[in-house]
């Protein structure tokens, strides 16, 4: 039996709730494909949940169009499976309102980057202190295996039957450049890495943008698989940690070192000395990007926080301004009925 | 040396009911501006008034240019009016463009006074004038005031340390000093304002009221006036009275509907002309806990008011024709979800871009209609600039009733023209009715249904985040009507459907029934909705006069209309529509009440004028011949 309280126990400093990972399952019936990476994004963010410490009614997820935006349905939270893309603008609606609500984005590669790109970009720029966590399967898998605005060039879908002529976006770069505060990325495989990614980004406050790479075993299966797999995963991806040098490998024997701005493989560096020092909470977006931009197989692909800064939420600088402006005198609403001036007839 | 004391010459005051004045002049020439004034001063007098602003489309077209030419209309009375006047009495025109665009609308044997420095040749040519109409008699049936303005005003403000071009800026608050003059009126007002206006820039101020006193001498002094115009005060209900616009009595309704429901309201916005002012006005009221936001875009703003009502506040949106056609798609979310928002449409002229500056009433079937699927909303409008307020207050008392979204359609007309508005007090407001659904604790029977239905109105539970025990998915599925879970079954969207439809039908047990002015029942009924109520009324008023049996219905509520207009429209043997499009609200009244109801359609981005709807009404009456618009299908279509 939950204990949940009325008021969100985080603001008003009463008894926390002590909740499991299956007061969090919902009563419907989970209808992805069978082997779907979204299982285990939903599994993990299930069991990350309960260790926020807030009661059920005060999380809010929120969702668009597409497979992952299913995903309200099977959380046992408030939810609004919304329209194609808008996620983010009905999330910072709900937050302008109501900040002291838990707020959860979900989205795709296609909900988030394609139809809705505009409100992904100017939620992160505005930073709302929302978790958005996007699900990168780099193909269109509702509507049965078209290209999406991940999809690798040259990639071979229906809607590409002689390969495609578009670049695909890089859903790290994006967040970064829009001044997201907090960005990381992981994979439906790893885990443990990502309830932690989940977990951090949770906490953040502030924007939160996960990028998880989720394998869509129907349309694009093995997508990630290069890298992602349990047996190379360590040799080829590169897990970041603030204030720790760049290694990866088995033994951590590799490391990375920056050439100018180009990232330089140093195979069993036996020292840190030289090696790039990973800053997640750098006010520039410099050594992130270049981060972002390395990829398999020239190099191990970068997972884990990559960047995470303080700065005032867009919620709290709304109600700033109106706590200013009580501070300046209380309301009068009849004074403001009569505007600049009045006559009186008798 | 002699000096001469000026003699006091004879002007003779001619006391009139009502008078109509245009100023006009570049769009650099502050012609808004002067016309505010004049407005402010003559309703602190105590006339009943009317104004209509006519900006040019650019912001900033070419100096003396036609599209560049800037109108203010006011008419002002000692009598109640409902409409800015059809033709001017007298035309102000600050170059020949500004004379060239409106001489038209000018009463013949109306005043004009011109700025002739501001007729050279090279102006009279951007204004395409092959002659100097000063000059050339084309002017013969007017009187004209030649007036050297910008001399006139560079004289008055000699020895003052500005750049020419800053002088030349003051021009507008001669041109306003000297109409002052000859309508009687006092400086203060404008004396007072612009003390305040200019407090940062004594210089500035200084110009201007030399400017303002020189003109108001100039007509005190010079021989070329021989009448000026008195019109009385006004006769209205006593009160506390102030100046306002179609803009600003909706934010002001909107802030009301806050204060009234005691929810705090959130509106979003990306600014569009011609709602832009309804952002710029809420934006200061933060004292009240109002949350503006300026959004990405418009789709944008419709999602966040959205999500504002999801999360239990007033969820508010506002924008013009183009931006409704973006929000559809969300609103229709939010009629899935059944959510209280509202959705403001300040319509302009359309379709897609169309002429921004100016008015239409065209998005009546937009907004009934323009979503995919059936899709019922209330919709709403204000008839004149200050019903905005009420509307707007009954746009929220609706949509928290009946948990459904409401589009409140203004106008530009409305929007940007203005009256006198008695101030109420709040204890005349109207109660707005709202409440979150019950809590649950834990351990209740059953899980919860968001789509559990209130028996009277049909709304659903206002289950917000943070209510214990109510967590439940919602969304742009349909769902089933017993669980609020997913639902394809045939019946139970058949069923919700017809819910949908049911839940905006039963508003009609909360609103007024629709009421007359005129005869009860007899030959003509005029019908009409939004901002054309002034004209219509007027027109059908003199009809009324000359003895005709002529009777007036204004919709101010379009969906659902009110319970009796059936009832209302069989007591006539003709109902006549006039509307600012090609015949929506008239194609509604034929579809629902199977009335031979006629249409007479205006679409040129200009108001009715009474004259016109006085017209149509005879011709309908059978007592004249066919009539059609100067600019009428015939004109349009031509023959053969």
């Amino acid at each position: 039996m939950s204990t949940t309280s009325a008021k969100p126990a985080a603001i008003v400093g009463e008894e926390l709730p002590v909740l499991t990972r299956k007061d969090f399952v919902s009563d419907q019936e989970v209808r992805w494909c069978p082997g779907c990476g979204d299982y285990a994004i939903l599994a993990q963010m299930q069991k990350m949940l309960p260790e926020l410490r807030i009661p059920r009614e005060n999380i809010v997820f929120i969702s668009g169009i597409g497979c992952s935006s299913r995903f309200p349905y099977y959380v046992e939270t408030f939810g609004f499976h919304t329209i194609h893309g808008r996620a983010p603008a009905i999330a910072t609606g709900v937050k302008t309102a109501r900040p002291e609500l838990t707020v959860f984005v979900v989205t795709g590669d296609g909900d988030g980057l394609s139809i809705g790109g505009n409100h992904l970009l100017h939620v992160m720029r505005r930073n709302v202190d929302v978790t958005i966590v996007l699900f990168n399967n780099r193909i269109y898998g509702l509507t049965k295996g078209q290209y999406s605005p991940t999809s690798e060039f040259g990639k071979i879908t229906k809607s590409s039957p002689f390969g495609t002529t578009e670049r695909p976006l890089n859903p790290i770069k994006i967040a970064l450049a829009a001044g997201a505060t907090f960005v990381a990325r992981s994979v439906d495989r790893d885990t443990k890495h990502l309830e932690e990614m989940l977990y951090l980004a949770a906490t953040h406050k502030g924007v939160s943008f996960v990028e998880v790479f989720q394998n869509c075993n129907i349309f694009n299966d093995g997508a990630f698989a290069a890298f992602a797999e349990k047996e190379v995963r360590q040799d080829r991806m590169l897990y970041l940690e603030h204030g720790k040098p760049l290694r990866f490998g088995k033994e951590r024997q590799h490391g990375i070192r920056l050439n100018g701005f180009k990232p330089e493989i140093v195979e069993n560096a036996q020292s840190d000395e030289g090696l790039w020092v990973h800053d997640a909470k750098s006010a520039s977006i410099a050594a992130a990007m270049a981060l972002a931009e390395m990829d398999y197989p020239e190099y191990p692909v970068p997972v884990g926080v990559f960047r995470d800064v303080d700065a005032p939420t867009y919620e709290e600088l709304v109600a700033k301004q109106i706590e200013d402006a009580r501070a300046r005198g209380e309301p009068d609403f009849a004074a403001v009925l009569q505007g600049p001036e009045t006559w009186q007839v008798e | 040396m002699t000096t001469e004391s000026p003699t006091r010459r004879e002007v003779r005051i001619e006391e009139r009911d009502r008078m109509t004045v245009r100023f006009a002049g570049d769009s650099g020439d502050g012609m808004q501006l002067t016309g505010t004034q004049f407005t402010r001063t003559t309703v602190i007098y105590g006339n009943d008034i009317a104004t209509l602003p006519d900006f040019p489309a650019e912001i900033r077209a070419p100096q003396g240019s036609l599209p560049g030419v800037s109108g203010f209309q006011l008419s002002f009375a000692s009598t109640d009016i409902k409409t800015p006047g059809d033709q001017p009495d007298a035309l102000v025109a600050l170059n020949p463009a500004a004379l060239r665009v409106n001489i038209g609308d000018l009463k013949p044997g109306g005043l004009i006074i011109v700025d002739e420095a501001e007729f050279t040749p090279q102006n009279l040519k951007k204004a395409g004038y092959e002659s100097n109409p000063l000059e050339d008699g084309s002017l013969s049936g007017y009187q004209v005031f030649r007036v050297n303005i910008t001399k006139q005003t560079e004289e008055a403000l000699e020895g003052l340390d500005l750049p020419p071009n800053r002088r030349y800026q003051s021009r507008n608050f001669y041109a306003l000093g000297l109409v002052l003059w000859l309508f009687d009126r006092t400086l203060d007002t404008t004396i007072k304002w612009a003390t305040d206006r200019f407090k940062r820039n004594p210089e500035i101020l200084e110009a201007n009221l030399r400017a303002l006193k020189a003109g108001y001498a100039f007509g005190e002094t010079t021989e070329m006036f021989h009448v000026r115009y008195e019109v009385p005060p006004a006769k209205v209900q006593p009160g506390l009275y102030r100046h306002i616009s179609g803009n600003e009595a909706t934010a002001l309704g909107f802030l009301a509907a806050s204060v009234l429901s005691g929810l705090p309201l959130v509106y979003a916005s990306y600014p569009i002309t011609p709602a832009s002012d309804i952002l710029h006005e809420l934006s200061k009221l933060k004292a009240f806990g109002v949350k503006t936001i300026q959004a990405e875009d418009e789709i944008a703003a419709m999602c966040m008011a959205i999500g504002a009502a999801y999360a239990g506040h007033l969820g508010l949106t506002g924008t013009s024709g183009p931006g409704l056609a973006l929000k559809s798609e969300a609103l229709n979310l939010a009629v899935m979800a059944e959510l209280p928002v509202v959705v403001i449409d300040v319509q302009r002229a359309g379709p897609s871009t169309g002429m921004p500056t100016k008015t239409e009433q065209a998005d009546l079937l937009q907004a009934m209609f323009g979503r995919n699927g059936d899709s019922p909303v209330a919709v709403v409008a204000p008839a004149t600039p200050s019903d905005c307020f009420t509307m707007a207050i009954e746009a929220f008392r609706i949509a928290l009733k009946y948990m459904v979204p409401v589009v409140f359609l203004s106008e530009g007309y409305l929007a940007n023209g203005s009256e006198p508005w008695r101030i109420p007090s709040l204890d005349e407001l109207p109660r707005i009715e709202w409440h979150y659904a019950a809590e649950r604790t834990d351990g209740a029977d059953g899980k919860f249904n968001p789509y559990q239905r209130d028996p009277v109105t049909l709304a659903r539970p206002w289950a917000v985040p943070g209510q214990r025990g109510l967590q439940h998915r919602i969304g742009g599925l349909e769902k089933s009507g017993e669980t609020g879970d997913i639902s394809y079954d045939p019946g139970n969207h058949h069923r919700m459907t017809l819910a949908r439809k049911a839940k905006v039908e039963r508003i009609v047990q909360d609103i007024p029934p629709a009421s007359v002015e005129g005869p009860e029942e007899g030959d003509l009924l005029v019908v009409g909705w939004g901002g054309t109520y002034g004209a219509i009324s007027t027109a059908a008023e003199n009809a009324r006069k000359a003895g005709k049996s002529v009777a007036h219905l204004h919709l101010r509520y379009l969906n659902p209309m009110p319970a009796n207009v059936g009832e209302i429209l069989k007591r006539y043997r003709k109902v006549l529509v006039p509307e600012l499009n090609t015949g929506q609200l008239c194609l509604l009244l034929r579809a629902k009440y199977l009335v031979d109801a006629i249409p007479f359609n205006k679409i040129a981005g200009q108001p009715f004028k009474i004259a016109e709807i006085e017209a149509k009404i005879d011709e309908v009456l059978g007592l004249r011949g066919p009539y059609e618009l100067e600019f009428g299908p015939a004109s349009v279509l031509g023959g053969g």
